[in-house]
């Protein structure tokens, strides 16, 4: 028999029996970050390939969301540091080795470009609401035209922003991938745990943060040429994701000791139940299944695969933050 | 007073108190403290004040570090002080939590009864030593001085023993005799003519060889014993460590003997066979020291390492390589004679047998073996002759034990019961600094005791068991706040070391010394106490040294050159203090006195079925029940473990960390549950627990409960499940170690305890 | 200069002096450790083994920790004593998710707080005030990189082993066999 034991009582909350000082928030500002990246990813590819008018909603209307999901994620992050008063200090220094410095400049970049973007699209904007009949916010693009006609500088901005509009598009496409890769990376950065210490989660949490964004389009878009193409996309992201997690928790499984630990969380573990049932079972292969009947004409509302992968990957990023800090070095 | 049931009125305050007692208790004034940001105190900033620690009877010399706000931040070791060679243990390093424990006894409290409840009320000093006066003057009258009895520990107790051996009773007594060494020091008393005391003179520092048996030195933090075991590993030296439990000495030791337990003196007895028959003991020592060798010699015969190796389960060669390996090292070899040594009922007789194998090894007296240490004498202070009482506790205890060379507290709490019908009726208990609710076994007698008594003072700085049952309840200073005697204790240079207070005392709790003096002045003892303060005595006694106050509040610790040499000359001539002048192998007086006068192995018996014996020991970081509260040591280990072999934890079902409740055979279901530890250190007919939980002491203060809020109700009281009491015949000394539980896995139905 | 400490394992009795040791010196409060003691044990009664180390951050040579801090609060001085500087820190618990050790933790002011092998003290020539307390003294502290230093010496002449090489952190505490 074999002991390792802790002689001296160290119940220093979120230390042992293991480390847990992410919980929700951070899993939640994960999703939310890597649903803002999937979203301006289609709005900028799709605008740069002049579908602008074809897909308004893809282009116009969904980045109006991504401004608000990336407050809310940057709420989160604010609200789970543990010394708030001093976070102006991460805007003080950027230190490229470390994914949280360069994380949170990126996240500064995209919010300003994902506010400036549906601000150009002003006109468009309350016109696709008038046509829906939503005349509720007729009093917020008011507000934003009057400022823009009454303020030298804002006016000067939007309309700088409207000129280059190109430009700006290749900005923000470049950052909202940068954004993507950093919610996919910022975990497998930790190599003190074996779960998150691999290769295949950077490309992997990417992939899934792409696919709640097709997924987000899907469910509010109106346009069923847009509905079709993002339902499409998602199908080929959820089989790649599949393959990743595959291919993952393979590798794992062919490593060191405390690498099989950590695929066993997944493998007759504590996690076993909820990542395959609930993520795999429900939050890919069930909408995966979804789309191929609604694609050969099968009446489901568009809604239900989507939220199925949003609820997913919000899950997938809970239990990889869980799972993830159970997975340790052996003290 | 004498018509209120004490019991009843813990369980009232119980019941009344269980709410009150759930929610944690943020320990304010401590954490407001440490929470203020961490500047580290410079050396240059603080202010140093010697101090003697209290934590442990090693009684360390230390210095307390204040900041310029007269904050106490640490407690670091005295370099010139032997006991500690300026390294404190965890306990003197988490001294500090002493004072600063929130839980404190803050105020005099007195017992009052208001509608059918009792409780404690704070009163002033002056109202409590009202009431002390009438009934010690009361109990006076009623019974003789003689009935007031008094129960100590510690510095403490040097202030209370001359108090009441100023008003005329030496009915007194401590735990530290017979819970503790009072068998060892009959043991060796009656071979060489010399006890050991505090700290003992073993020279480890120069030994090639030690052997401890049972003695799990590391566990117990004896400081400077600790040290010295240390320099033995860095030498390569032997350490022969016999214990039925894998102890941390035992890991560090070059052989371990897993002992049967209770079968330690077959072992010893055998190595003694081995010694003699192979020649490898000291010739010239035993011809010229010793009386008795042939007559040892015959009566080892029968001891065979073959023959103990049926008693003691450890392999015939292994006794006789360990015996091989210790005479090779002699004199050098050190049987070590342990501190605990109560434990089976024979202890007088094992402690001789290591005294004698020390003896047959050469070692007593010798570099490497024991040293003669020396000790500063200091003059008394003056002051008229104590009255002689009419009896004292040398007539409880002495007719029964020839070798009780102390007050046996066990047989004092038994003049103090209800069916005592003798002469020597103990009627009132002043207790000053210790618990025998803990400390002294037999829980359910002890309240008997304390019910018929009808006059209690509790003297202490912590709410305990004990607490509940007073009449009055002095809150002591802690050992930070307050001067006590000097530290003269012997060791390899006769040396002196202070304690000085480095803060006031906090609420409203006075130094020992003080309320000492109070009392005698009430009890018109004046001419026991013409000084003031009690510095004044101590400045004296200095001076008579060749020292003072303000040298020693600079120094801390003073080292004096010896007088004599610490070791025997070859071939020296040396006068033992017995009657054959010699070392006893064979002792006169035991057998003039009727007991064996050489060891001789008795069995103690087998586990009864369904049962495993009850070990207990102790944890470095705690000392007994003490500092079980103190918020730094509590923060190193809150709540102790059984520890249960696998195969047990098999066939009880048990899971790690599981709780439990432990059952004794007499049916006593433990008040709290323990966390089960599986482990392989321990046999499988034993369980482990350590010493001092299980604390359940708690009191009613106007309305309110007081207690141990760190540590009440956390894991088991060894002493609330020991049942079987095997007293020692030569010294009184109380055997605890043949007690035996079963584990329960269910949390038992509460059933009415049976006293 | 390289700071290390070397920990005779043969010698440690597990006490906890240093852990009660380092909160006095550096007013660590109640609840809180920079330094703790693991117990470990091998085998079967009667041929078992145990011995205890005393753990603590290992001020690693390659340090995740400082490398993932956002702000650059966790950082190394010289001597490779890595420390965090309060008023930097955000609190954002990356550093503690990046060391194998568990050696860091959120103090309750908010801040990531760690051992400092008590550098004030080093400053002065003094030892860590977990090395000087150590009452079996297994614990040794000093400068890897001068070869005639004590703890080099004893690296040296003695069988050692590091907490978790394979984590890749290059810790510099050294337990002695």
């Amino acid at each position: 028999m074999e002991e390792n034991i802790l002689a001296t009582a160290r119940d220093i909350h979120g230390l042992y029996p293991h480390v847990h000082v992410w919980g929700f928030p951070i899993a939640a500002y994960l999703f939310l970050g890597g649903l803002a990246a999937g979203i301006l990813l289609f709005a900028t590819i799709y605008y740069l390939r002049g579908k602008a008018e074809d897909m308004p909603f893809t282009v116009k209307i969904a980045p109006i969301f991504t401004f608000i999901i990336i407050m809310i994620g940057l709420f989160l992050l604010v609200f789970d540091l543990h010394h708030k008063l001093y976070v102006w200090q991460l805007f003080l220094t950027f230190r490229i080795e470390s994914p949280m410095s360069w994380g949170a400049w990126t996240l500064v970049g995209v919010s300003i470009f994902s506010l400036l973007w549906p601000l150009s699209y002003i006109d468009d904007i309350e016109a696709y609401l008038h046509e829906r009949g939503w005349r509720r916010l007729d009093g917020i693009t008011t507000f934003i035209r009057n400022l823009e006609h009454n303020w030298k500088i804002p006016r000067f901005i939007i309309l700088t922003f409207r000129k280059y509009r190109t430009f700006f598009a290749y900005i923000l496409l470049f950052l909202s991938v940068i954004l993507g890769i950093y919610t996919g990376i910022l975990l497998s950065a930790f190599n003190a745990h074996p779960l998150w210490n691999n290769p295949i989660l950077g490309p992997l949490f990417l992939t899934s943060g792409v696919s709640t964004g097709s997924a987000f389009v899907m469910w509010l878009s109106n346009n069923h040429k847009e509905r079709k193409l993002m339902s499409t996309i998602d199908m080929v992201l959820i089989a790649v994701e599949l393959f990743f997690i595959i291919h993952m928790i393979m590798g794992m499984q062919a490593g060191p000791e405390v690498f099989k630990q950590a695929a066993h969380l997944f493998l007759g573990g504590e996690f076993t139940v909820i990542f395959w049932v609930i993520f795999v079972g429900m939050g890919l292969v069930l909408p995966f299944v979804l789309e191929v009947l609604e694609l050969r004409g099968f009446k489901i509302h568009p809604a239900f695969p989507a939220l199925l992968v949003l609820l997913g990957g919000l899950l997938f990023r809970i239990i990889m933050v869980q799972a993830g800090q159970i997975s340790e070095y052996p003290f | 007073m004498s018509n209120f049931n004490r019991r009843d009125f813990i369980k009232i305050s119980g019941a009344s108190a269980a709410g009150v007692a759930l929610t944690p208790k943020l320990s304010g004034v401590f954490q407001n403290f440490f929470q203020k940001e961490g500047k580290h105190l410079l050396e240059s900033d603080a202010v140093k004040v010697p101090t003697v620690c209290e934590v442990c009877f090693w009684n360390c010399a230390g210095w307390v570090y204040k900041d310029q706000e007269d904050n106490i931040k640490k407690i670091i070791g005295n370099d010139d002080d032997p006991h500690s060679n300026g390294r404190l243990c965890p306990r003197g390093t988490g001294g500090l939590g002493m004072y600063y424990d929130d839980d404190r006894l803050k105020k005099p409290l007195i017992r009052v009864e208001k509608e059918g409840q009792q409780s404690f009320k704070e009163v002033s000093w002056e109202e409590a030593f009202d009431v002390i006066e009438k009934n010690m003057k009361a109990i006076d009258k009623k019974y003789g001085k003689e009935s007031m009895a008094l129960l100590f520990h510690g510095k403490t107790g040097p202030h209370f023993e001359h108090l009441f051996k100023a008003w005329g009773s030496d009915t007194m007594g401590e735990p530290a005799g017979a819970q503790c060494l009072i068998t060892r020091e009959a043991g060796f008393i009656a071979t060489y003519g010399a006890g050991l005391a505090s700290p003992e003179p073993t020279d480890v520092r120069n030994a090639d060889c030690l052997v401890l048996i049972g003695n799990h030195i590391g566990e117990n933090m004896h400081n400077g014993h600790v040290q010295e075991v240390s320099t033995l590993i860095d030498r390569g030296g032997e350490i022969i460590t016999v214990d039925p439990r894998f102890s941390t000495v035992a890991s560090h030791s070059t052989t371990w003997l897993p002992i049967k337990p209770s079968t330690d003196l077959a072992l010893l007895l055998s190595w003694m066979n081995v010694l003699i028959n192979e020649n490898l003991y000291d010739k010239d020592y035993v011809e010229q020291y010793t009386y008795g060798f042939d007559l040892l010699a015959e009566h080892v015969q029968k001891y065979t390492p073959e023959w103990a190796e049926g008693v003691t389960t450890i392999p015939a060669a292994d006794i006789y390589k360990t015996a091989r390996i210790m005479g090779a090292a002699a004199p050098k070899t050190i049987v070590h004679p342990g501190r605990h040594t109560a434990w089976y009922g024979d202890d007088t007789q094992r402690t001789r047998a290591i005294a004698i194998l020390n003896a047959l090894l050469g070692s007593w007296g010798r570099k490497g073996g024991f040293y003669f240490p020396e000790k500063l004498k200091l003059p008394k202070e003056a002051h008229p002759p104590f009255p002689k009482p009419k009896w004292s506790w040398k007539d409880i205890s002495k007719k029964k034990h020839k070798l009780a060379i102390m007050g046996i507290t066990n047989e004092i709490l038994d003049n103090a019961l209800p069916e005592y019908k003798g002469p020597h009726k103990v009627k009132g208990l002043f207790i000053a600094a210790t618990n025998p609710l803990q400390s002294i076994p037999d829980e359910a007698k002890i309240k008997r005791a304390l019910d018929n008594q009808e006059f209690i003072v509790v003297v202490d700085t912590m709410p305990s068991e004990i607490t509940g049952y007073a009449d009055v309840v002095l809150p002591e200073a802690t050992y930070l706040e307050r001067l006590d005697h000097l530290r003269t204790a012997h060791h390899r240079q006769p040396n002196v070391a202070l304690r000085y207070p480095a803060v006031m005392p906090k609420y409203d709790s006075k130094p020992g010394w003080w309320i000492a003096r109070k009392i005698g002045l009430r009890l018109g003892l004046d001419d026991f106490y013409e000084w003031e303060d009690f510095e004044e005595v101590l400045d004296w006694q200095l001076k008579q040294v060749g020292s003072s106050m303000e040298e020693m509040k600079k120094e801390g610790v003073k080292l004096f050159p010896r007088n004599t040499p610490m070791y025997l000359e070859d071939g020296e001539e040396y006068w033992f203090n017995t009657n054959t002048g010699k070392i006893e192998l064979f002792s006169t007086d035991l057998d003039e006195w009727g007991y064996d006068p050489m060891p001789v192995y008795k069995s103690h018996g087998d586990v009864p079925a369904g049962f495993l014996r009850l070990i207990y020991g102790r944890l470095p970081m705690h000392t007994f029940g003490r500092t079980l509260n103190n918020p730094n040591l509590n923060d190193l280990k809150k709540e102790p473990n059984l520890w249960v072999n696998p195969k047990v934890a098999n066939i009880y079902g048990l899971e790690n960390n599981q709780e439990v409740w432990l059952q004794n055979p007499k049916g006593k279901v433990s008040s709290f549950p323990i966390h089960v530890r599986i482990t392989e250190r321990i046999r499988h007919d034993s369980v482990f627990l350590p010493h001092g939980f299980g604390n359940k002491g708690r009191i009613m203060v106007n309305g309110k409960v007081e207690e141990m809020s760190r540590t009440y109700g956390r894991g088991i009281s060894d002493a609330e499940m020991i049942s079987n009491i095997e007293i020692d015949p030569e010294t009184g000394g109380t055997g605890m170690r043949n007690n035996f539980v079963t584990i329960l896995t269910e949390k038992p139905t509460k059933t009415e305890e049976k006293s | 200069m390289r700071y290390g400490m070397a920990i005779e394992i043969n010698k440690c009795v597990g006490c906890a002096d240093c852990v009660v040791a380092c909160q006095t010196e550096n007013n660590v409060p109640i609840g809180y450790s920079r330094d703790w003691i693991i117990e470990k044990v091998k085998g079967q009664y009667p041929d078992v083994f145990l011995h205890f180390e005393s753990q603590r951050c290992n001020h690693c040579d390659d340090t995740p920790c400082v490398r993932t801090c956002p702000t650059g609060a966790s950082h190394v001085i010289e001597g490779g004593i890595v420390k965090v500087t309060q008023d930097e820190c955000i609190g954002c618990g990356a550093c503690i998710e990046a060391c194998p050790y568990d050696a860091r933790y959120f103090h309750p002011d908010g801040y990531v707080d760690k051992c400092t092998f008590c550098d004030h003290r080093v400053q002065d020539g003094l030892d860590p005030a977990c090395v000087a307390v150590c009452p079996t003294t297994c614990m040794h502290f000093g400068d890897l990189d001068d070869p005639d230093s004590d703890i080099s010496k004893l690296i040296r002449k003695r069988e050692n082993f590091t907490l978790l090489p394979e984590a890749g952190t290059a810790p510099q505490i050294y337990y002695l066999k």
